[in-house]
C-alpha cells in the first residue's frame, strides 16, 4: 500500500498531457530521442547479454587457466558506478584525453580514430558497467537449474553444444532476460552518463524541458515516454522469459561439470575475460587510484578530505536502512503472494517495477509531494509535527530509496521464494503453523542465498545513488556520491577521483561476498 | 484459513519501530538555530560561509544541489521549507524563482549600493554576487588574436565551418546565452544565428572539454565561461588558449550571475538578509577569488590572476538577468528548432 500511493501520485503527476510544449517537441527533439533511446536500449541489451550470458557460460562449463578466478571477478564491475565509469571513459579515451593526444602526436593532427563520443562509446561503456547483473542471474540459474538437466542430456548422448543449446539454454532463459530487463531500466533512467556521449535519450529530454523552460508539467509529459519504453521492457522480460516458472524441485547446486580447454582456446579464454575485467574494472580502478594519489600531493587536499568520514558515515548509514527496509519489504510481499491473495501483491509487485523504472529525480519528486501532502493532511487532523520532521528529514529519503530499489530486491526474493516447493509449504501449514510461523522458520532459512542476492543488489544500488540523495537528503547529510557530483559538475575529475574510488572499495564488499557465494554449493 | 495480511501483532511491532523512527528522524532533522541554505554553487562556497560565521557568529548550515532541483524542493516544501536563502549559479533559476514567488522581497540600501542595477532584481527580490562571462575563446597556436571572430553573431557565418565548439543545449549557460540573442534580435533572427551555430559547432559536453578542445587543436574557437579558463591558466600559465571580450563593439559581452535571494518564508529574515549583505561587500573577495569570477561589487578589486590575464577593463551587457531569465523557456525551444544539440 505505501508503494502504491507514491507511485500513483507520481503517475498522476507524469499524465497530464499538455498540447503546446508536446507537439513542438515532437516537431523537433522527441523523434531524434526516441529513436536514440531505442537503438540505445537495444544496443546495451543485446552487448551485455552477449557478455554477460556468453562469460557466464564460458566460466562456467570450461575450465581454462583463471577461469576459477575470473569466474568471480566478473562480477566487480558492479562496484563501479555509471556515472564515474562514463567520465574516466571520457578523460581517458575521449578526444581531449592522453590516449588520443598521444594518436594525435604520433599519426598527426586529423588521424582518423574512432569517436568515443557517441552511441558506440556509450553502449560500450553501459554495457561494460551492466552486463555484471545478467552474468550473475545467468550463473546462478547455470549452478541451481541447469546441472541436472545437462548432465541427463549428456548421457543420453547429446554433444556438450547441443546439450547446451538445446536444453541448458531454454533453462536459464529467464535469468538472462531478467537481466536484460534490469540492464534495460538502469540504462533508460539514466540521464547524465549519456551525455557524456553525446546520445539523447528521452530521460535526458525530460530533464532538459524540467531544467531548461521550468515547466514540470511538460517535462512529465516526456516522462510517460521512458515509462512506456519501461513497459516494452517489462513487456520484452515476460515474453523472453517464456513460460517457464522459478523453481524446479530444489536446484541440483553441483554446477555443470567443467570441461577443460587446452590450446589456442584456453588462451583466448583466459584473454577474453582477462580484456573483460581489465576494462570494465582494473582499468578504471588502476586511473582512479592513480588519480587520487596525484591529487592528495597536492595542495588541496588537506581541505578536501575534512568530511571524508561524514560522508562515508552517512552512505553507510543510508545504505544499511534502505536494505533493511527494503529487504524486510521484499519478504513480506512475497510471502504474502505464497500465501494466497495473489492480485494485491501482483500490484505490488507491478508498482515496485515502476519505482525503478523512472529516473530518480521524478521519484524524488513524487516523494517529495506525498510527504508534503501527508504533512497538510497530519496538520488537518491538529497533529502539527515538528517543522518538516517529515520532508527535510532522513525518512523520506529512506523511504525514496525504497521505493525505488524495491523492484530489484523483490525480483531476487521472489526467486529464493520460489524455489521453496509448494508441497513444503503446505506440509507447514497442515502441521498447524501460522503463516508467520511459516515464513520465519521455513522459507527463509531456504532461500537464504536470494535473501542474500536481494540485500546486495539493493545495497550497491543505494551505495552509488546520486539524484535522489541530491534532492532529497536533510541538511549535512552528504554522501559519498554527492561529494563525488559536487566536484564532477565542475569539472574537477582528479579531486573526484577519492570519494569515486571510496564508493568502489565499500561496494567490493558485498560485492565480493556475493561472488564467493556464487561458487560456494547450496547446503 | 491462510491470511495473506501480517498478524496484528507484527503490525503493532512494525508501527512502534515506524514511531520510533520518526521520532529519532526527527531528532536529526531541522537546525534549529543556524541560518540554513539552498545553494547550487558547489566547490568552494564553505569557505565562504565559515568565514560569515567567524565574523559574525551566525552559524550557517547549507545543502548543496543542482539549481533547478532545489527550487523544486522549495516550491514543494511550501511553507514549510527549511531553507532561508536560495543561491543558484545561474541568474536564470534566479528569475524562476522570483516567477514562482519563492523569494521575499527586501529593501537594503547596501545591497542597492553595492551591486549594480543589472546584476539584481528591480523589486529587491534577489541579488547576484558574481559575474560569469559566456565569451569567445581560441587556440593561440592555431589563429592569430586578429583573425579571431569578435561577435557571438560571426560565429554563425559559413567560413568558421567545422572550426568552432559550443556547449551542449542542455546546459543552462549556453541557454542564458540564447535568451540575451532573443532579447536583442529578435526571435527570427536569433533563431537564424543559432542555426549557424548548428552547422558550424562541434558540440561538447561541458566548458572544460572545450577549452580543452580547444588547447588540443580540436577546434580554433569556443565559448565558454571565462572562470574555467582562469582554471586552467592557474595550473599552467603557458595553456594554449586565450580569451577575448564578444562584442566589444556593440553591446559588450554576455554575463551570467550567481546570486541569491531571501526565501518567502524564511524563517531567520534578518540574518539571511544579513547574509546577503556580506555577501555583497567583506565577503566579495573571498567568494570570488578561487573560483577565478570577476566580484558584481564594481569598489572590489578582482583576483590577481584574471586581473593579469583578462584583464577587467571590458563592456558588459547590461541586459538585467531577469530578461534573459523569463526567456529561458524560449531559448530552449528556439534550439530544439534549429537543431541545435
Amino acid at each position: 500500500m505505501l508503494v502504491v500511493v507514491p507511485v500513483a501520485m507520481l503517475a498522476a503527476s507524469i499524465l497530464r498531457p499538455r498540447g503546446d510544449v508536446w507537439s513542438q517537441q515532437w516537431e523537433t527533439r522527441l523523434p531524434g530521442e526516441l529513436w536514440s533511446t531505442a537503438v540505445l536500449l537495444a544496443g546495451v541489451a543485446v552487448c551485455s547479454t552477449v557478455l554477460g550470458a556468453g562469460l557466464a557460460w564460458l566460466t562456467a562449463a570450461y575450465r581454462f587457466p583463471g577461469s576459477r578466478q575470473f569466474g568471480w571477478m566478473l562480477i566487480l564491475p558492479l562496484a563501479i558506478p555509471s556515472y564515474i565509469l562514463g567520465f574516466l571513459t571520457l578523460s581517458t579515451v575521449g578526444r581531449t584525453g592522453p590516449l588520443q593526444g598521444w594518436w594525435r602526436d604520433t599519426f598527426g593532427q586529423d588521424a582518423w580514430f574512432p569517436p568515443i563520443e557517441s552511441m558506440a562509446g556509450a553502449i560500450a561503456t553501459f554495457s561494460l558497467v551492466l552486463f555484471p547483473y545478467v552474468y550473475l542471474l545467468t550463473r546462478a540459474a547455470l549452478r541451481d537449474q541447469a546441472a541436472g538437466a545437462y548432465f541427463a542430456a549428456r548421457t543420453l548422448g547429446a554433444g556438450p553444444n547441443e546439450a547446451a543449446r538445446r536444453v541448458v539454454l531454454p533453462l536459464v532463459r529467464p535469468a538472462i532476460a531478467a537481466g536484460a530487463a534490469v540492464v534495460m531500466m538502469e540504462t533508460l533512467t539514466d540521464f547524465a552518463t549519456v551525455q557524456y556521449f553525446g546520445v539523447d535519450t528521452v530521460s535526458v529530454g525530460v530533464f532538459r524541458i524540467w531544467r531548461g523552460t521550468y515547466d514540470r508539467d511538460a517535462a512529465s509529459e516526456i516522462a510517460t515516454l521512458v515509462l512506456a519504453f519501461a513497459l516494452l521492457a517489462i513487456g520484452f522480460e515476460r515474453i523472453a522469459r517464456g513460460r517457464a516458472r522459478y523453481g524446479q524441485s530444489g536446484g541440483a547446486g553441483a554446477g555443470i561439470e567443467p570441461r577443460r580447454l587446452t590450446g589456442w582456446r584456453a588462451g583466448a579464454a583466459t584473454a577474453v575475460c582477462g580484456g573483460v575485467v581489465m576494462l570494465a574494472f582494473a582499468g578504471p580502478v588502476i586511473r582512479l587510484g592513480e588519480w587520487a594519489i596525484r591529487e592528495q600531493l597536492t595542495d588541496r587536499a588537506f581541505s578536501d578530505t575534512r568530511g571524508y568520514g561524514g560522508y562515508l558515515w552517512h552512505s553507510l548509514q543510508l545504505v544499511a536502512i534502505t536494505v533493511v527496509v527494503c529487504v524486510a519489504a521484499a519478504i513480506l510481499i512475497a510471502n504474502a503472494q505464497r500465501f494466497g491473495n495473489r492480485r494485491i501483491t501482483r500490484l505490488s509487485a507491478r508498482a515496485s517495477a515502476v519505482g525503478y523504472a523512472v529516473p530518480g529525480p521524478v521519484v524524488g519528486i513524487g516523494v517529495l509531494l506525498t510527504v508534503v501532502g501527508l504533512d497538510g493532511l497530519l496538520e488537518t487532523i491538529g497533529l502539527d509535527l515538528p517543522g518538516a520532521v517529515t520532508t527535510g528529514s532522513l525518512l523520506v529519503l529512506v523511504y525514496a530509496y525504497a521505493i525505488r530499489f524495491l523492484a530489484p530486491g523483490l525480483g531476487a526474493v521472489e526467486a529464493g521464494i520460489g524455489q521453496v516447493p509448494d508441497e513444503m509449504t503446505a506440509s507447514a501449514r497442515t502441521l498447524g503453523a501460522t503463516p508467520a510461523r511459516t515464513m520465519w522458520k521455513v522459507h527463509l532459512p531456504l532461500s537464504r542465498a536470494s535473501l542474500f542476492t536481494a540485500a546486495v543488489l539493493v545495497g550497491v544500488d543505494a551505495l552509488k545513488e546520486l539524484p535522489i540523495v541530491l534532492l532529497l537528503r536533510p541538511f549535512g547529510f552528504d554522501t559519498l556520491p554527492v561529494w563525488v557530483y559536487n566536484l564532477a559538475s565542475e569539472s574537477r575529475f582528479q579531486q573526484a577521483a577519492l570519494p569515486a574510488i571510496s564508493i568502489v572499495a565499500v561496494a567490493l564488499i558485498p560485492v565480493i561476498l556475493l561472488a564467493r557465494q556464487l561458487d560456494r554449493p547450496d547446503p | 484459513m491462510s491470511t495473506s495480511r501480517p498478524r496484528p501483532r507484527t503490525v503493532v511491532r512494525l508501527g512502534a519501530l515506524g514511531v520510533a523512527g520518526i521520532t529519532v528522524a526527527s531528532a536529526c532533522g531541522g537546525g534549529g538555530d543556524a541560518l540554513q541554505i539552498y545553494s547550487g554553487r558547489h566547490y568552494g562556497s564553505e569557505v565562504a560561509f565559515e568565514r560569515f560565521e567567524e565574523e559574525t557568529g551566525i552559524e550557517v548550515e547549507f545543502l548543496v544541489g543542482n539549481d533547478a532541483e532545489l527550487r523544486e524542493r522549495i516550491a514543494a516544501e511550501g511553507e514549510e521549507t527549511e531553507a532561508d536563502v536560495y543561491i543558484t549559479v545561474d541568474a536564470g533559476n534566479l528569475a524562476a524563482a522570483a516567477e514562482q514567488g519563492l523569494f521575499q522581497p527586501i529593501s537594503s540600501t547596501v545591497l542597492d549600493e553595492a551591486i549594480p542595477a543589472e546584476l539584481r532584481d528591480p523589486d529587491g527580490l534577489w541579488y547576484g554576487f558574481t559575474i560569469r562571462a559566456r565569451t569567445i575563446m581560441y587556440n593561440t597556436e592555431r589563429i592569430g588574436v586578429d583573425e579571431v571572430p569578435t561577435t557571438y553573431e560571426e560565429l554563425a557565418e559559413p567560413e568558421w565551418a567545422g572550426r568552432v565548439c559550443m556547449r551542449v543545449s542542455t546546459n543552462v549557460y549556453q541557454q542564458s546565452l540564447v535568451a540575451s540573442l532573443i532579447a536583442t534580435h529578435g526571435e527570427a533572427e536569433a533563431l537564424r544565428i543559432v542555426e549557424g551555430w548548428a552547422a558550424n559547432a562541434e558540440i561538447v559536453g561541458n566548458d572544460i572539454l572545450l577549452i580543452e578542445s580547444i588547447a588540443e587543436g580540436v577546434c580554433d574557437i569556443g565559448v565558454a565561461n571565462h572562470y574555467y579558463l582562469g582554471r586552467k591558466l592557474e595550473e599552467d600559465r603557458n595553456y594554449p588558449v586565450d580569451l577575448i571580450w564578444a562584442n566589444q563593439d556593440d553591446r559588450g559581452v554576455h554575463v551570467n550571475t550567481s546570486g541569491g535571494g531571501v526565501t518567502r518564508y524564511s524563517s531567520k529574515p534578518a540574518e539571511a538578509q544579513q547574509l546577503l549583505e556580506w555577501l555583497a561587500t567583506d565577503g566579495q573577495n573571498v567568494l570570488v577569488d578561487a573560483s577565478h569570477e570577476y566580484p558584481a561589487n564594481p569598489s572590489t578589486t578582482p583576483a590577481a590572476l584574471i586581473t593579469e590575464e583578462f584583464g577587467t577593463d571590458f563592456i558588459r551587457d547590461t541586459l538585467n538577468a531577469s530578461v534573459f531569465g523569463s526567456l529561458n523557456a524560449d531559448a530552449v525551444r528556439l534550439m530544439d528548432e534549429a537543431g541545435y544539440d
